[in-house]
């Protein structure tokens, strides 16, 4: 189950300031616990978090075992153009998930 | 663990007997007015989070379980919806109303309980493990269906008896520490226990995202937490005490609104 749910404002004005909501399911086993048999359970973690907005690069963060499980990431972006903002999680084990959502900027 | 008991209750018979005088005489019910959901005692930060959807990890399990209820399963080649139509119409109101009278085992079944059946007895598919991301999700999803709406319990007389059972099964003593669930969620609510504020057990948002558990839990799952923490050894997953329970405690929580998937620290 990697699902991402992703908010993104349908609609905004040229130049307005938009809220981005990012959260997607992942285990982020740390690589510090142990298992039910004693043994330390391998690490599975999202590694980097990258958003680009018609392409260019808005917004991206390194993830590390301190995270939660099913990290949620927030940020704002300035509404420039209509276009697709695509959101990419990479992680270990070569977990890779994407998500598009689209944007009408008038 | 039961003889020691004993010897220490001989021993200090007279202290005890008054001690449990005034257990009994603060161990009234909860009155109507003042039943409050776990979601009134956390932060307002947590209250954010199980509010808006795209913040609620829970909305994760709901939207994989929308997925699982349209995909065939077993050898009857069948999904939820084939037989049930579309969830957000046929299942609503559904949670509200559970555990229900099941004609065959002639018991109540909780929600999961008759998810599986559907599987067993319909699909022909294996059931599902209890606290299988599957099972979570397709509940979560049905008892999602119900958020908002008022809990009124089944009143099929046929559930009285189980329902007595948890009752009692609520205000019996159990395990090393010696309590029974109404000496913290009847008698001392609002409280602290170390850190954390005691709610007053009830069922309002199952299956919950729970941030201890960093995923998706039953109430059984809950139940279990409970039962470890007064050092009592805990039912068995599926065992029908959960269930028992589970109808005493919606019951006892009537009325309030359905929180499905809620969120709790």
């Amino acid at each position: 189950m990697a699902r991402p749910l992703i908010s993104v404002p349908a609609t905004a004005k040229r130049g307005e300031i938009v809220e981005i909501k990012a959260l997607i399911a992942h285990p982020m086993e740390t690589g510090y616990r142990p298992g039910p048999d004693g043994r330390v359970l391998p690490r599975d973690i999202i590694r980097r978090f990258v958003c680009t907005y018609n392409d260019v690069e808005i917004f991206s963060a390194d993830l590390f075992p301190a995270m939660s499980a099913n990290p949620f990431i927030a940020f704002t972006t300035v509404a420039v153009e209509s276009g697709t903002l695509t959101f990419t999680w990479t992680g270990d084990n070569g977990f890779s998930q994407s998500e598009t959502a689209t944007i009408t900027v008038s | 663990m039961t003889a020691c008991a004993g010897v220490a209750r001989r021993a200090l018979g007279p202290m005890v007997g008054a001690a449990l005088g005034i257990a009994v005489a603060a161990a009234a019910e909860i009155p109507v007015d003042e039943r409050r959901s776990g979601f009134d005692f956390m932060s307002r930060a947590l209250q954010d989070m199980q509010r808006d959807d795209t913040l609620n990890p829970g909305m994760l399990w709901v939207l994989e379980g929308e997925e699982l209820w349209h995909r065939k399963a077993g050898a009857g080649n069948l999904s939820c919806a084939d037989c049930h139509g579309e969830a957000t119409s046929s299942m609503r109101g559904v949670a509200a109303r559970y555990p229900s009278y099941d004609e065959e085992t002639r018991r109540p079944v909780d929600l999961q309980g008759r998810v599986n059946f559907c599987r067993t007895r319909h699909q022909q598919a294996p059931p599902l493990a209890p606290e299988s991301q599957e099972l979570l999700a397709l509940v979560a999803y049905v008892a999602h269906q119900s958020r908002g709406m008022a809990i009124a319990p089944d009143p099929d007389p046929r559930l009285t008896p189980f329902r007595d059972r948890g009752r009692r099964l609520f205000h019996e003593r159990q395990g090393q520490l010696n309590f029974s669930c109404a000496h913290c969620h009847d008698d001392n609510w609002g409280k602290r226990l170390g850190g954390s504020v005691i709610p007053q057990a009830h069922p309002t948002g199952y299956p919950i995202y729970r941030l201890e558990w960093q995923g998706l839990g039953s109430l059984q799952r809950r139940l279990r937490n409970c039962l470890v923490g007064v050092r009592a050894e805990p039912y068995p997953y599926d065992a029908p005490e959960y269930v028992d329970l589970e109808l005493f405690l919606m019951d006892r929580a009537r009325g309030l609104t359905v929180e499905t998937p809620a969120v709790r620290p």
